[in-house]
């Protein structure tokens, strides 16, 4: 449900200010989230100051060096370093997205860094992602058929195939449900863009057998119509992709089944 | 604290079944105000100032009488289906089902008034017709 306050325990507080690099040229200030379940306290903001002639192009370079060179107890998740695993999403400078192919360059004036919006938080920069996996799970994201299997493989053709573009390269990082209000407040129920797209890149699939299955159980005023065309999930998509072209797409096939 | 797991908790009850009727009747009634509207309020606008035998008169004729009764019906359909969207992204519970029957309530009762309305003054009109004659 919504909320228009934040709870007494997640009310955020002034933290600690780190000491400016010594011999610096260009520094730049880093505002970031700081939350340890451990010590009971609110949550605060940690200021950080950064030479940005030793620092790397993208905010998780950034993040990097604070935590090698300033603050080692500095939590966020982080892989591949490239836009492939979706580990380092986080909300910088307002906008939901993977601090690894987000540049320091993008950014006008201080770097603030926080966890992606509404979400349970486990340390710091980690949100709790439990519940968002469990629903990209629920929407069975695999091929499913009854025909009995090809002796070599399922076929599909070259015009098949490109209908998947735009859909297979999401790397559910969760920014686009993150930034959605009715994900926000309806969570529980509504699936959000990025389930949503999963769900139609199978829906869409030609080879999958269980388009009619798939549609039956998304045809609900939560799970599915929530989606009121915000299109924030379009809009902080890191990997350029339509989440919300994908919900009306789905959409527009179950009027199609009634209409 | 439930002990539920992670994936019951995903799935819920399951899909209700329905949603779609909503979301189309919505589109629909929203492409039907588009026109609806625009013509009701060049309507209204050409009765006001008229007197109140004279807005009788008008309001019996046919293309005013069903233009409204259509805007009247259509819009609070329209209007008791969005606010349940609404109410239903805003509210939880017993609140929420109460206040999506109160809007409702509201929606036909506000088209019953109008249409009684519109039925008092054609029948007046009429009357007024045959003493005329």
């Amino acid at each position: 449900m919504v909320q228009f306050t934040l709870p007494k325990n997640s009310k955020i507080r002034v933290g600690k200010t780190w000491p400016r690099p010594e011999g610096a040229k260009t520094v730049r200030k880093f505002k970031i989230y700081r939350w340890d379940p451990d010590t009971g306290e609110n949550p605060r903001v940690d200021t950080y100051f950064l030479d940005m002639d030793r620092c790397g192009p993208m905010v998780l370079d950034a993040l990097l060096k604070i935590k090698n060179e300033i603050d080692p107890t500095l939590t966020f998740r982080r892989s591949c370093r490239e836009g492939i695993c979706g580990s380092c999403a986080m909300n910088i400078d307002g906008i939901n997205t993977l601090a690894c192919i987000y540049g320091l360059d993008e950014i006008k004036g201080d770097v603030r860094i926080y966890p992606l919006p509404h979400m349970p938080v486990v340390k710091d920069l980690v949100p709790d992602l439990t519940h968002f996996y469990a629903q990209h799970a629920s929407i069975m994201p695999f091929l499913q058929t009854t025909t009995n299997k090809p002796e070599k493989e399922w076929l599909q053709s070259i015009e098949d195939r490109k209908k998947l573009d735009g859909l297979y390269e999401c790397v559910m990082c969760a920014s686009c449900s993150t930034s959605c209000p009715s994900y926000w407040w309806n969570s529980d129920r509504y699936l959000g863009p990025a389930a949503l797209l999963h769900a139609y890149r199978w829906i869409i699939d030609s080879r999958d057998e269980a388009t009619a299955e798939r549609l039956d159980e998304l045809e609900d005023p939560f799970k599915l119509y929530r989606c009121h065309t915000i299109m924030n999930c379009a809009k902080t998509c890191p990997k350029g992709l339509n989440p919300a072209k994908a919900i009306a797409e789905i959409k527009r096939l179950m009027v199609s089944r009634h209409v | 604290m439930r002990y539920l797991t992670d994936r019951k908790r995903a799935v819920g009850k399951g899909a209700s079944g329905s949603g779609t009727e909503h979301f189309w009747w919505m589109t629909m009634s929203s492409v039907a105000l588009a026109f609806l509207v625009p013509a009701f309020i060049f309507v209204f606008g050409h009765a006001i100032g008229m007197s109140q035998a004279e807005l009788q008169a008008y309001f019996a004729r046919p293309f005013p009488a069903i233009l409204t009764a259509l805007v009247t019906i259509v819009g609070m359909r329209h209007f008791a289906k969005g606010a349940q969207v609404m109410l239903e992204d805003y509210t939880q519970g017993s609140l929420r089902k109460g206040l999506v029957i109160f809007v409702y309530s509201l929606s036909w009762l506000i088209s019953a008034l109008v249409l009684y309305a519109l039925a008092k003054m054609m029948f007046l009109a009429a009357a007024a017709q045959q003493i005329t004659n």
